[in-house]
This record gives C-alpha cells, structure tokens and sequence, in this order.
C-alpha cells in the first residue's frame, strides 16, 4: 500500500505547532484519494512530549526520533532523518506545514530523496496515480495544478486551506526509532521569541493589521485586537520600518491568515499583502483614500481616519455586550 | 573571498498577471521584467561583504534562461558585480534542474558563498537554495534577515547583516522564522538565502551602468555542465483565483458594527 508520510513540528518551547494538525488534514485527504496508509514522524530531543495529540489525529503510524543532537531544529540534521525514514517505508508522498520550518527543511528532503516538490499546495486533485496539487503562483494571481511526476513526491501545505485535524480519531500505532544523525556543517546559535499574549495570527479567529496609515502608533490596534481577542498584524511597510515585528508580516512573503474577521486599518492592499489575507471570511478596511485597492477585496469598506474610526469601533462595540 | 549570486529574471512585482483563456500560460503583452527582487537583495549583500572583507574579492552574478537573462547580470553588473555567468537555456526548468545547474557552476567557480533569494516571486516556489545546500552537503542559512529597522542609522551606514566570525570560516547569519528570530553559524562554503528585510539594494549608478557594458558575461549550457534538464514537473493549468464578490462601504462606524454583527454574525 503507498505511503504518506507527514512531518509535525515541535516548537520551540516543546508544543505542537498547530499548523500540523491542518498539514495532517491534507495528508488524511491525500492518502484517501491516492489510496494510501498515513505515516506521521516527529524529530527532536523529547518528541513523545506531543505524541499523544498525534495518536488521535487520524494517522495509522505514528514515528517518534528522538536525538539529544536534535534538540534544536536545522535543516542539515533533520533532512537526512527524515529522508532515511522516507526511503525505509518507502513513503510515496512526504509533506509539511508551510511553516518557517517547513519551507527550510522539506527542499532539503527533497533533493536527499531526488525528488520534486510542490510549495503551499492549496489543493488535491483526482485520484490514484492521477494525482495533482494546486499551488498559487505570483502573489497568489494564478493557481497552477501541478504534477510532479518523480517517484517520491514532496510538498507543503498551505495551512489555512485545510481544516485542523481534529483529536480522538483511533489511536495510531506509536513506533519510537533511532534517527539517522549526520555531523552538521551548521550550528544553532539562538532564538529570540518574540513573546505574545495574544493568540497566534495564524490561528485567530480575528485579526485586526495595521498599515504605514498607522504611522508606527498600534495603541488603537492592540486595543482592539485585546477586546476582541483578537491577533494583531502588519503589512511589510510597517515591519521593515521596525514598528512591529517581522513575523507579524501578512503577505506573498509573510503569513497566509484565513480568519472569520480580517480588519485592515491604515494598508493600501497592494497584491502581496491581498495575498496572504484573501481567504478572510469576512474583509473590513479602513483607509482615508476612497481609491485605495484594498477596497476591491472588502466586504466592508469604511473612507476615513483610523484614529478615528478605531476608537469609535471600540465603543460601538462594547454595547454589543 | 569570492560570492556567487543568483540573478533570476521575473515579472516586475508591479505588473498585473493575467491568465490566458485557455489556461496555458499568462498574457505576456506590457509585462515588463526585472531582476528577482530577492535576489537583486542578495547582490547587495555580496557586495557588502566583498566591501567590509576582502576589497579584492569577487562577486559573481549567475541567471539560467534564455538570451534575455542578460538585462538581469547587466543590472547586477551595473549594481557592482565583477563577473556573469549565463546560463543558456529556453524552456521550462525545475528546481531539480536549476539547483543541479548552480551547483556545477559553483563547483567550477569555488566561491566562499552563495546567495539566492528565499523565493522567486514568479512561482513562489521558495526551494532552490535548499537543494542547491543538499546537493553541495553545505550547510544552509535561509531568510537571511536584519534585526534593527530598515529605515536606521544601521541601514544608513550600510552595516553588512550577514557577518563573517573573527576566525573569517564562518558566516552569522540572522534569520526569520516563526515566532522570532534565529542566529546560526555555517562553516564556509555555505548556501544563504535573502529574506526582503536583509538590506536595501543600491540604484545602478550611471557609471556603473556604463562600466557594466564592458564586463565580461561567460555562457554555459546545460549541456557544457553535464545537467539533464528533463523537467519533473507538469503543471497542467492555469486558473485565476475566484474573484471576491463587490462588498459595498458603509458610511459610518454604527453601520459597520451593525453589518458585522447582524449580517456577516462576526461579532
Ligand atoms: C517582493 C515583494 C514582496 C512583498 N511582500 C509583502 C508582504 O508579504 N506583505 C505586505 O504587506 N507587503 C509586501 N510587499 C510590499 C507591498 O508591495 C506594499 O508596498 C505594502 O504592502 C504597502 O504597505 P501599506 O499598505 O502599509 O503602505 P502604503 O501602501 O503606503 O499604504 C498606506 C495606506 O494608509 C492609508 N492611510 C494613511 N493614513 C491613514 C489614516 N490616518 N487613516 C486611514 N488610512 C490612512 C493611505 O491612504 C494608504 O492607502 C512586498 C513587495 C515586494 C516587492
Ligand atoms: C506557468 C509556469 C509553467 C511552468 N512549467 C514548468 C514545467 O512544465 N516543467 C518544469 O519543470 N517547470 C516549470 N515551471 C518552472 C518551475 O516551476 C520553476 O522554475 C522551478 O520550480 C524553480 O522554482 P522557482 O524559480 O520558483 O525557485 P525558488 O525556489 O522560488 O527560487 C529561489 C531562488 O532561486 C534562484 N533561482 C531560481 N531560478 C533561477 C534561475 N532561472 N536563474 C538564477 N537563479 C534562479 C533565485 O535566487 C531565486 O530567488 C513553470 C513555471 C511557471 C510559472
């Protein structure tokens, strides 16, 4: 029976990053359509830390590599683990989130596997051997479906675009292995968290993104965001100016957001930042430029100041309670 | 110390791709063409590094594609780059390929480092410094980033963001990921790939342009390399996004609360 193998991720602080759970999901859908068992591997220095979210998800195996040398995440210690487990289950497929991590390391599979690879596929098309992924291309303009037609096959997933595996489906088989570790040319020097209370942009069901209209000020932002609980986010303008973290970066080269609400406060709409909160359910833009392009995309536009309007939504909003 | 760096030809990040009807590709008329906006990042920061650590070093711009390439090493050239190699090749080309290509080039030139954008804005594949780093056994740096403002003094000052150690063996390099930023240390030669926020590129000054006229572009081909170039990819289609339906503006904040909570039920 062919195999798909999905790589979850570990954060930092030991917890599962949620975008594995919606890589599993796409993963499920594949195996499904082409007719394959589901695989899940986990790396690291504790990996069975997460295993028992894993074992619900759906998968029938699920691999555990533990190596104290795998503590933290490169790509030149993790690729050949995972393309050694690869080659061993004979895994036809081998796919990731599309997160920082994903995009590093799944490349570096790939070539260790002499493979193709798809980037932030959105879909999964036909059936069997006749299976085709679809990806977005230029900003997110196009949608291409793609073949790769390598005997091993590699891709991404593009996290906002398939549903999170839920919990509590069976419990897969948990088998621990010893992990190829390869000496690497490459050393770990530190990570610097950028710490949040809010919730993971992401993940938020609400996220309320300011642009160079802010001028640097977010106070009406995060207030916001806080009574809503919402996550806050940016356009580029804003994090190359240094006023907000790079990793609040909507956009083509930032993070892809799908949440129920996506308000814009202060950001043109240029098409890459369109790209990365497109999918919004629901569009909201303030902006004091009538003309502006991020009015094409919003189901709700509103022409005015976002110091304005901003408070005045606060407290609009308040009587709602 | 010398640097190869890629030099990608795409579509001018301010153009408006459209597809073609019949899904086989996108209208090529008024497009107009530039180099890699990532990779036009990564020339700079080539050349900073030459600038801070070895005035007599080189660095080497590399474009695969067709003759019309050549605008993309003669803009890098322009920029400051001593040297282009072109390799000539019309046709679609995948990663497999192009990453199978700049490793013979980089075997055959022995650079210190290469660097290549995170990702093409044409395809968005974000893939060819990954597989270039595997097939070489080189340690990687992707999303190369900076941590102070761009719009610093630092950036004013033009502080190279890609750093050698004292030893001069190694780069540190600062990079974007989630959550944070992550520092590592790779052994040189060693792959990098830019992220936007590493530097901002110089103009090509009119002397620079007019001496780029007169430096050398070196062709190759698939062929001279010894890379079979047989692509691994089809893509089989085309398609626009499904457009979003028109929303409407409202004229004031109670509107738009009363529209968010009792037609869209969002809040
Ligand atoms: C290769 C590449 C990749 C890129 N990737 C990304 C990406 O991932 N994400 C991204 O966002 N961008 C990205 N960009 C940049 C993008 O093209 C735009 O430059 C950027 O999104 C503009 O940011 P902005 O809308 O905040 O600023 P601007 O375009 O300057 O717009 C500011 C807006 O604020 C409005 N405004 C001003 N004052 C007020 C006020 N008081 N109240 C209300 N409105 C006000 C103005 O009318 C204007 O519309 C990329 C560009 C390139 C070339
Ligand atoms: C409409 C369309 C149809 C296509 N059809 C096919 C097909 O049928 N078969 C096929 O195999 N491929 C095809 N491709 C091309 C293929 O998808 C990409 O060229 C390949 O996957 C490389 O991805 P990328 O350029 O996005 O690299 P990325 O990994 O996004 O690029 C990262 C970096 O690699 C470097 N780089 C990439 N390409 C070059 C280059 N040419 N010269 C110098 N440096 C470079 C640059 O530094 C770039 O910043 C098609 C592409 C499109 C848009």
């Amino acid at each position: 029976m062919p195999i798909v193998l999905i790589v979850a991720e570990q954060q930092p602080d030991g917890n599962l990053r949620k975008a594995s759970l919606n890589a599993i999901s796409a993963g499920k859908q594949l195996a499904d359509k082409a007719g394959a068992e589901l695989h899940l591997v986990l790396l690291g220095k504790e990996p069975a830390k997460v295993a028992d979210e894993l074992k619900g998800s759906g998968a029938k195996v699920v691999h555990l590599g533990a190596a104290p040398e795998l503590e933290h995440y490169l790509a030149e210690t993790y690729a050949p683990a995972i393309a050694a487990l690869a080659q061993e289950l004979k895994a036809d497929y081998v796919g990731m989130a599309s997160t920082a991590q994903g995009k590093d390391l799944m490349p570096r599979v790939a070539a260790r596997l002499k493979s193709a690879m798809a980037t932030d596929i959105t879909a999964i098309n036909g059936s069997g051997a006749d299976l085709t992924f679809t990806r977005p291309m230029w900003a997110g303009n196009v949608f291409a479906e793609v073949k790769l037609t390598t005997p091993v096959k590699v891709f991404t997933v593009r996290a906002t675009e398939f549903a999170a595996a839920a919990g509590g489906q069976g419990a897969a088989e948990v088998k621990t292995f010893a992990p190829k570790v390869e000496a690497s040319k490459t050393k770990f020097v530190d990570f610097k968290e950028v710490k949040s209370a809010r919730p993971e942009l992401t993940e938020a069901r609400v996220v309320i993104s300011g642009g160079r209209g802010t001028k640097g000020d977010f106070k009406e932002i995060e207030a916001l965001a806080d009574d809503l609980g919402a996550a806050v986010g940016a356009s580029r303008a804003v994090c190359d100016a240094g006023w907000v973290p790079n990793d609040l970066q909507v956009g083509q080269t930032g993070k892809v957001v799908a949440p129920a609400l996506y308000i814009a406060a202060g950001i043109s709409g240029a098409i890459q930042h369109l790209a990365g909160m497109k999918s919004s359910k629901t569009i909201v833009a303030i902006n004091k430029d009538a003309e502006a392009p991020i009015f094409q995309v919003a189901d709700y536009g509103i022409v005015a100041d976002l110091f304005k309007v901003l408070p005045e939504l606060r407290q609009e909003l308040a009587k709602l309670k | 110390m010398k640097i190869l760096v890629t030099a990608k030809r795409v579509e001018d990040p301010e153009s408006k791709i459209k597809v073609k009807p019949d899904g086989t590709g996108i209208v090529q008329e008024g497009l107009k063409y530039k180099i890699n906006p990532f990779d036009e990042i990564g020339v700079e920061e080539g050349l900073r590094l030459i600038a801070k650590h070895d005035p007599k070093g080189e660095v080497v711009v590399v474009s695969i594609g067709g003759k019309e390439v050549q605008e993309q090493l003669r803009h890098a050239l322009a920029m400051g780059a001593h040297r282009a190699v072109w390799v000539n090749h019309t046709g679609p080309l995948d990663q497999l390929a192009i990453a199978g290509l700049i490793q013979k080039v980089t075997e055959k030139e022995k650079p210190d480092l290469v660097i290549l954008g995170k990702q093409s804005i044409d395809d968005d594949q974000n893939q060819v410094g990954q597989y270039l780093a595997e097939f070489l056994g080189w340690g990687q740096a992707t999303f190369a980033s900076k941590v102070e403002s761009l719009e610093s003094e630092a950036e004013k000052n033009k502080v190279p963001a890609v750093t050698l150690t004292a030893d001069g063996k190694a780069v540190r390099v600062v990079r974007e990921v989630d959550n944070g930023l992550a520092t590592v240390e790779c052994q040189l030669p060693a792959v990098v790939t830019t992220d936007l926020r590493l530097n901002q590129p110089r103009y090509a000054s009119l002397p620079g342009i007019m001496k780029a006229k007169s430096k050398p572009i070196e062709e190759l081909t698939p062929a001279k390399l010894g890379v079979d170039v047989t692509p691994t990819i089809q893509v089989l289609k085309l398609s626009s996004p499904p457009a979003r339906k028109a929303g409407i503006k409202v004229p004031d904040v109670a509107t738009l609360v009363d529209k968010l909570h009792n037609e869209a039920k969002v809040v």
